[in-house]
């Protein structure tokens, strides 16, 4: 058995009986479990290597050429070999634009090398990970502004080292691991500008020695003190303003009550993660706000079953655990969807899944608590920030429509735009959100979130028009059942 | 903004316009763009204002360039090819641009 990997929407199957989009941690280990139990097995990734984000360029990478990268990095080779060792099909550059639950199956629409198909499956598993929260801050939107993410990817996928001066600004474990793994290369940092807010170490205590029996504990703690000893790290950041007219040119901000600029051409956000669920928000899975995370997340239940039964959701996408967490989930994710197919009953291979994951779980509390973004970068005060970078709607803009008494966020759209751009509120949907709820003293939960329409990706017109049509497709628009 | 740590064995060609520059054969067209030292790549629709790469996921649709005539293509999901053409965008696309 060997993986089979297909380049173009011509050479795939009109059935399969499980899909599973994304192929990170969650994903790979999801069709490795399917696979095994003998389905017909097809995992579509946007990218052009498996991996994910955390495993990014896995299959190229060998682990003497780039050290820097960290042990926990090369767990994701195992889960690359599990899978290429797998009967399941493997679809790389494939954007599954759309997806809808029909009868008790699923159907989905995905662009392969410019063409377009319909693709039915008995049970599809999302694995679409996580994305990080935006961080709207004046001049966020100048280029050599990035995410701590994307400065990530950049040294994964393309051996990529910043130039300075470079400043990492936000909070949360990435700050830090980006930090080491720049270090580690030979790179430079200039400084680390920590916004954590000093209340969350109090808030976070009482789950401090679950977290120290956790795997994060021992990683997380010998980062910290190696970052701080080699950078200059500023702390309690409560304002940030990033300079420059056509390129970044510095940064000014409040640390500890005093204020502070400093030069910098490379200067990299993050202010944690929350699941990118766009295709199941627009497929018309239910979301619901968890407040530890301080995000919407898609609902669940303990298999990972969402409210639409042949639709599944594993790893980040669902709620941040982290990789490990996501490997498990989407072993428990792959083999519910896959056994309920068999009608077969759980497995004591499910029982260990679960097991495995609790275990990975732990110390994820005081990693919510404590990196809970500062109020102040949820939803900024400063009006002519920019919240929505595609429409360049201010957050001065949104405040004043949630002022005059707008409904929500969809409401919101067709006043501002915002969320209308080419990102379709990737980049803003959490701080609209969080804006609201701000301004007119309601609580997140009830402010809801965008709902997402297809193609979530953009598909050419012709990519459309070459699918087969309904015949009530084809009477809406001509009048005739065909030609 | 970045420089590469290492020398790629495999290198290709691409334009931008016009020029050309070398790069990784396995890079994006993002990650080639900013290792030629081009961390702006677009002006923006509404404000004209400079843009470049902001996640390199796929999320933000910041990167947005013309490749090979087609406009609008996100730099950091495409990978880069042997002679392929890349332009810059400035504010919104007209059908007028759109070279097919």
């Amino acid at each position: 058995m060997t993986l089979e990997t297909i380049r173009n929407a011509e050479n795939l199957s009109a059935r399969y009986d499980i899909a599973i989009i994304g192929a990170g941690p969650a994903g790979m280990a999801a069709a490795a479990e399917c696979a095994r139990l003998g389905l017909k097995t097809v995992i579509f990734d946007e990218n052009t290597g498996a991996g994910g984000q955390i495993y990014r360029a896995i299959a190229r990478n060998g682990s003497a050429s780039r050290p820097y990268l960290g042990k926990d990095y090369w767990r994701g080779a195992g889960l690359w070999e599990a899978l290429c060792a797998s009967a399941a099909t493997y679809v790389p550059a494939a954007a599954v634009w759309s997806l809808e639950q029909r009868d008790s199956e699923a159907e989905l629409r995905v662009s392969v090398a410019g063409r377009s198909r319909i693709v039915v499956a008995k049970r599809v598993i999302l694995a679409t990970g996580a994305t990080e929260r935006p961080m709207p801050v004046r001049g966020w939107t100048l280029p050599g502004v990035m995410s701590v993410g994307a400065a990530q990817i950049a040294l994964k996928a393309s051996a990529l080292l910043p130039e300075g001066p470079v400043v990492l600004a936000g909070s949360g474990p990435l700050l830090y691991l980006y930090a080491s793994q720049v270090l580690a290369a030979g790179g430079a940092i200039e400084a680390i500008l920590d916004t954590t807010p000093r209340r969350n170490w109090f808030r976070a205590a009482p789950h401090f020695l679950s977290f120290l029996a956790s795997p994060y504990a021992r990683k997380g703690l010998g980062l910290l003190v190696e970052v701080t000893l080699a950078v200059r790290v500023f702390r309690s950041v409560a304002t940030l303003a990033i300079t420059g007219k056509e390129h970044a040119e510095g940064v000014a901000f409040m640390s500890r009550g005093k204020a502070f600029s400093l030069t910098a051409a490379s200067i990299f956000l993050h202010q944690g993660v929350i699941p990118h669920a766009n295709l199941a928000n627009a497929a018309g899975c239910e979301l619901a706000w968890n407040d530890r995370q301080a995000c919407f997340v898609p609902v669940v239940d303990a298999e990972g079953r969402s409210t639409l039964p042949a639709i599944f959701i594993a790893g980040d996408g669902c709620a941040i655990g982290g990789a490990v967490v996501a490997e498990f989930d989407g072993r428990i994710a792959g083999l519910s969807a896959g056994l309920e197919l068999l009608g077969k009953q759980p497995s004591e291979e499910m029982r260990r899944y679960v097991r495995l994951r609790q275990k990975a779980l732990r110390g994820r509390a005081f990693i919510d608590l404590l990196y809970e973004p500062a109020p102040s970068f949820r939803a900024p005060t400063e009006d002519d920030v920019i919240a929505c970078r595609c429409e360049e709607v201010s957050v001065g803009a949104i405040r004043e429509a949630a002022a005059h008494g707008v409904a929500g966020p969809n409401q919101l759209k067709t006043m501002l735009r915002c969320g209308m751009g080419p990102c379709q509120g990737r980049m803003c949907a959490a701080t609209v959100t969080e804006l609201l709820a701000d301004e007119q003293r309601r609580r997140p939960a009830d402010v809801g979130t965008y709902r997402q329409r297809f193609p979530i990706k953009p598909v050419p017109l012709s990519e459309i028009a070459a699918l087969p049509q309904t015949p009530e497709a084809m009477i809406a628009v001509t009048g005739q059942a065909d030609h | 903004m970045f420089r590469s740590l290492e020398t790629a064995k495999e290198r290709v060609s691409i334009l931008v316009d016009g020029k050309a520059f070398e790069a990784d054969a396995n890079a994006s067209v993002a990650a080639a763009l900013l290792s030629a030292g081009l961390s702006a790549v677009r002006r923006s629709v509404v404000g004209a204002k400079p843009r470049g790469p902001y996640c390199l996921m796929g999320v933000c649709f910041e990167c947005l360039v013309t490749i090979d005539g087609v406009q609008n293509r996100q730099a950091c999901m495409v990978p880069v090819r042997q002679g392929m053409a890349v332009n810059t965008q400035s504010g919104a696309r007209t059908v007028e641009d759109c070279a097919l």
